[in-house]
């Protein structure tokens, strides 16, 4: 598809679609590759706590004695399985809620639309903190959360999207020769949409990340995995005053990494559904006259007073 | 007097891997002092972007490679930049096509034609510039305290007005009008044009109509160019051209019209679509929807041969006249 | 009048919203597994009358919404006296409860932090809009060429970067240099007037600072592609054909129109910011609302988490309605549809 051919094409969705699948590559050979199991009790000595890289740890040992290494590739799984599952929920609830806004409008996409705009007035974080810390902590709360709460903006541009394309012809002549409502969302209206709907969802997933991240950071992570936020939560607490940068430094960095990866996706992926096709007033005029110098310009026919 | 004499302007625009594409190639005409001369072609033909060539106002991928812009005969493709925006608007202005987008929708009226005055020093002070915009809006027929409203909240017609008020600010010696009456409905239409030709007997304006309506250049203009993907079809007065259109393509035209006499015959037109950019036939651009075409058409672009005084063809069948 | 409508609208919508937070508010916390009277009485150690008094001043053995049977008898007044009730009384008094952990009014916690927060999201905030729009502005304009792409690779970056992660970084960067927790050096006290605010201002640096660079970035990309759209509209072109320069071009067409739609979104970006605040508060031990929600969290300090909430929400809406007011006056074109 040309999409496909065109996103191959920008240097910025490459880089970003490799950064993303050598997390995915670590996350899923996870076992393999980590030095150690991190789940697995380990007998440590006074000397062990906070240890710096060596030989037998690359990365060091963190507050409990365990390999930072090994911590850090398992940590590789809750980000995506957050970032990807939240940012599911949140891609299907908010392409739900825009379809129908948009296409049946009147009263029920108003209430929709108030809706949406009330949920993106609350701020998020402290909204996500307080749900979390009543519900409890948990892998499911914390996707249940960042995805029953970040449908917002895929929806209003679910909504603006289908409005535009309402309008158009051929789903007026569908509408005449009476296909139903919702076949003429899917087949017509749908496919219109799903390009600026993956787009968002791109964005959406690092969106997931740093918020579970930042969740985890705060002390809400779920405390039986291994997650890079709850990592720095541990770090922030006990590792800075000893400067054990190794401990500190790997998991923010891999937490930029994977983020950094989907907003390149993503950024690549928006040019190509939004194209700025349109004209830019305001450039460089000087290339404008690209005349050949020299020789004189011959009229093509003679003027009448030059005969 | 000559005030317009473009020699030979051929503009390419540039692709994303390079190509050149030739939108407009070696067309030459003038333009006299208080005659109007109708651009007239399809979409596509290259009369808008002839139009932009003039004011250097192409957009960022095109580019002017040959040619001459006598401007009072001065060749404008000469100047630099900043010469160049003194001669915009002060000596030679437009009227955009779409008059809503070309209007700034967060600022009045008078603002935006004060803005004009006060570029161009056609006034010393602001007060001058109010009352002098004021009066271009009741020149166009606008009750001058309008003009503090936002161009929302002008009707079609009205903006349209506003914006040939705005083109007139600084007294140009040519006009350029865009599709001027295109996007308004027929009533209004008539009163933009008869508005255009009053201001054009009042002011003594040139004005150059950029258009696809053979309706308009026939009331309104005196001589016209026609254009065909990218070159000049034909070029003569308008009555000749009404009367004894020479070029295959612009007889086909003028048929294409529907005669008002004969309101049951059936519509003709031209079968096919204009020449791709990216893939012109190597002789003349018209060959493969002339009906006249051989074999010299497809391989030897025809040369424009004079058929009459002041009246030219680009056709090889064409007999040459002195 | 058009724009009164408009106002009236958002100011509504607005209010609908704040109730719509209240009620959530106090919902949320009362589905809180186990008996509603363990979790107010912290410490088992609180005698039984002291449980009591709990009891009868948060109105725990009332019904929490309202009592069907009484409202069955008829008793309407009386039906609606319930938790719900009280919650709403105490809130209308400013009464957020008692903190748990310090027994204090949570109100006067609140109020005593809530200006160190202040400032540092507005401070942050300033910066972040003044560099971003001016950046966004250049690399829309610039568009295509490196300095755009250098400027948009920022902006992504620092997208990407987590809150929290560049506070760390800074923190281990310039400790030592800079003060890198809490408010004030211990020892100095309001009454030391000049010095002590200085100080306050030193250790303000890094956490404003932070929170800059943060959203720099999210509001470069909201400028660059807003002036985008701006420079591809027609009234440009008219504007070069009336010979304006690029420079008179971008600062009287291209900025003002760009701003508008940067008004709203600036607006939604705050609440955003807000939650960064949290975690530079955190990072730097800056004693505002943010850090008082992350011990609250620790501690297990519901009524101080439940009023910090309210009060953040609160003011992101409030400050939104202000902001949609300011686009209403700035925007002839508002209508009331």
């Amino acid at each position: 598809m040309q999409a496909v051919r065109q996103f191959f094409r920008s240097p910025m969705g490459v880089i970003g679609l490799v950064m993303l699948l050598l997390v995915v590559l670590v996350a899923v050979f996870a076992p393999w590759l980590a030095p150690y199991d991190p789940r697995e009790r380990v007998q440590v000595t006074p000397d062990d706590i906070l240890a710096p890289p060596d030989a037998e740890h690359w990365l060091g040992r963190d507050d409990a004695g365990k390999d930072v290494l090994s911590l850090l590739i398992y940590g590789a799984r809750v980000s995506l399985i957050v970032g990807f599952t939240a940012s599911f929920m949140s891609m299907v609830i908010g392409t739900t809620v825009g379809l129908t806004a948009g296409y049946y409008g009147g009263r029920i996409g108003n209430i929709l639309m108030r809706f949406v705009d009330f949920l993106m007035v609350i701020p998020d974080l402290p909204l996500m903190l307080v749900i979390i810390a009543v519900m409890g902590r948990g892998l499911t709360n914390i996707i249940l959360v960042i995805g029953l709460l970040g449908w917002t903006y895929t929806a209003r541009l679910v909504r603006s999207q289908v409005l535009s394309v309402k309008e158009r012809q051929f789903v007026l002549r569908a509408q005449a020769i009476g296909s139903s409502n919702t076949r003429i969302i899917m087949s017509h209206i749908f496919p219109q949409v799903l390009p600026l709907i993956i787009a968002q969802a791109v964005l959406d997933v690092s969106v997931a990340i740093l918020a579970e991240s930042s969740l985890a950071f705060l002390g809400l992570g779920d405390p039986t995995l291994i997650s890079w936020g709850s990592m720095l939560n541990f770090a922030f607490e006990r590792a800075i005053s000893r400067q054990a940068w190794w401990f500190i430094l790997p998991p923010g960095f891999a937490i930029v990494w994977v983020s950094l990866s989907l907003v390149l996706i993503g950024n690549t992926l928006d040019q190509i559904v939004n194209p700025r096709l349109r004209t830019h007033h305001l450039f460089d005029p000087r290339r404008m006259v690209a005349l050949v110098v020299g020789g004189a310009v011959v009229p093509s026919y003679p003027m009448p007073d030059e005969e | 007097m000559t005030l317009l004499d473009v020699r030979n302007l051929s503009v390419d625009y540039l692709t994303d891997d390079g190509t050149a594409l030739h939108a407009v190639e070696e067309v030459s005409f003038r333009l006299d002092e208080g005659r109007s001369l109708g651009l007239v072609g399809e979409s596509g033909c290259g009369k808008t972007t002839i139009m932009l060539s003039l004011l250097r106002l192409l957009p960022e991928e095109g580019r002017i490679v040959h040619g001459q812009v006598l401007f009072e005969g001065q060749d404008l493709l000469q100047l630099s930049e900043a010469q160049m925006r003194g001669v915009r608007w002060h000596q030679m202005s437009m009227v955009f096509q779409g008059a809503m987008n070309a209007l700034n929708p967060v600022r009045t009226i008078e603002t935006q034609i004060v803005e004009a005055l006060r570029l161009h020093e056609i006034v010393d002070s602001r007060s001058a510039a109010r009352q002098r915009a004021g009066e271009l809006l009741a020149l166009v027929g606008i009750p001058p305290e309008r003009g503090c409203q936002y161009p929302h909240q002008y009707s079609g017609g009205m903006r349209q007005r506003a914006v040939i008020a705005m083109a007139l600010a600084c007294n140009p010696h040519v006009l350029i009008a865009d599709e001027p009456t295109t996007a308004l409905d027929v009533m209004i239409q008539a009163q933009i044009l008869e508005l255009l030709q009053q201001l054009q007997s009042e002011l003594h304006l040139s004005i150059v109509f950029v258009t696809h309506d053979l309706g308009l250049v026939a009331e309104v203009c005196d001589d016209v160019l026609v254009m065909y993907g990218g070159t000049a079809a034909e070029y003569a007065d308008c009555d000749a051209i009404f009367n004894s259109p020479q070029h295959p393509y612009t007889q086909r035209l003028l048929q294409a019209f529907p005669d008002i006499e004969q309101p049951g015959a059936t519509l003709s037109s031209i079968p096919g679509n204009p020449p791709r950019l990216d893939d012109l036939p190597p002789g003349c651009r018209f060959e493969p929807r002339c009906l006249r075409r051989e074999e010299i058409c497809a391989t030897a672009p025809p040369p424009l041969i004079q058929v009459a005084p002041g009246h030219w063809a680009a056709c090889h069948f064409v007999e040459a006249r002195s | 009048m058009e724009r009164g409508n408009y106002i009236l609208r958002k100011v509504v919508f607005a209010i609908g919203t704040l109730v719509a937070v209240v009620i959530f508010n106090f919902f949320l916390f009362r589905i809180l597994p186990g008996d509603p009277v363990k979790l107010l009485i912290h410490s088992p150690r609180m005698t039984r009358e002291a449980q009591e008094r709990i009891r009868t001043t948060f109105g725990l053995d009332k019904p929490i919404w309202f009592d069907g049977e009484r409202l069955r008898e008829g008793d309407v007044l009386g039906a609606f006296d319930s938790q719900f009730t009280v919650y709403l009384r105490n809130l209308l008094r400013g009464d957020f409860g008692v903190s748990f952990a310090s027994r204090r009014d949570v109100s006067d916690m609140l109020s005593e932090r809530i200006w160190r927060t202040v400032v540092l999201v507005l401070g942050g905030n300033i910066i972040a809009i003044v560099l971003g729009m001016a950046l966004g502005l250049i690399a829309a304009w610039r568009r295509g060429t490196r300095l755009d792409a250098g400027i948009l690779l920022w902006a992504l970056f620092s997208w990407a970067l987590p809150t929290f992660f560049l506070g760390i970084i800074l923190l281990i960067l310039f400790r030592g240099h800079l003060p890198v927790g809490g408010m004030v050096t211990p020892g100095l006290k309001p009454e030391d007037g000049l010095t002590y605010w200085l100080d306050v201002g030193k250790h303000l640096i890094l956490p404003t600072i932070t929170m800059a660079i943060v959203y720099t970035g999210e509001y470069i990309l909201i400028m660059r592609s807003g002036v985008m759209e701006v420079l591809a509209e027609d009234y440009i072109l008219t504007a070069k054909a009336k010979g304006l320069s690029t420079f008179r071009t971008l600062r009287d067409h291209a900025l003002k129109n760009a701003m508008l739609p940067m008004v709203t979104m600036i607006a939604l970006t705050f609440g955003y910011t807000v939650g960064g605040a949290i975690q530079v508060e955190t990072v730097f031990s800056w004693p505002g609302i943010g850090r008082l929600m992350y011990e609250a969290v620790q501690k297990r300090d519901y009524p101080v988490l439940q009023g910090s909430f309210l009060l953040l929400a609160v003011s992101v809406i409030v400050a939104n309605l202000l902001a949609e007011i300011l686009y209403s006056v700035l925007d002839p074109r508002v209508k009331a549809e």
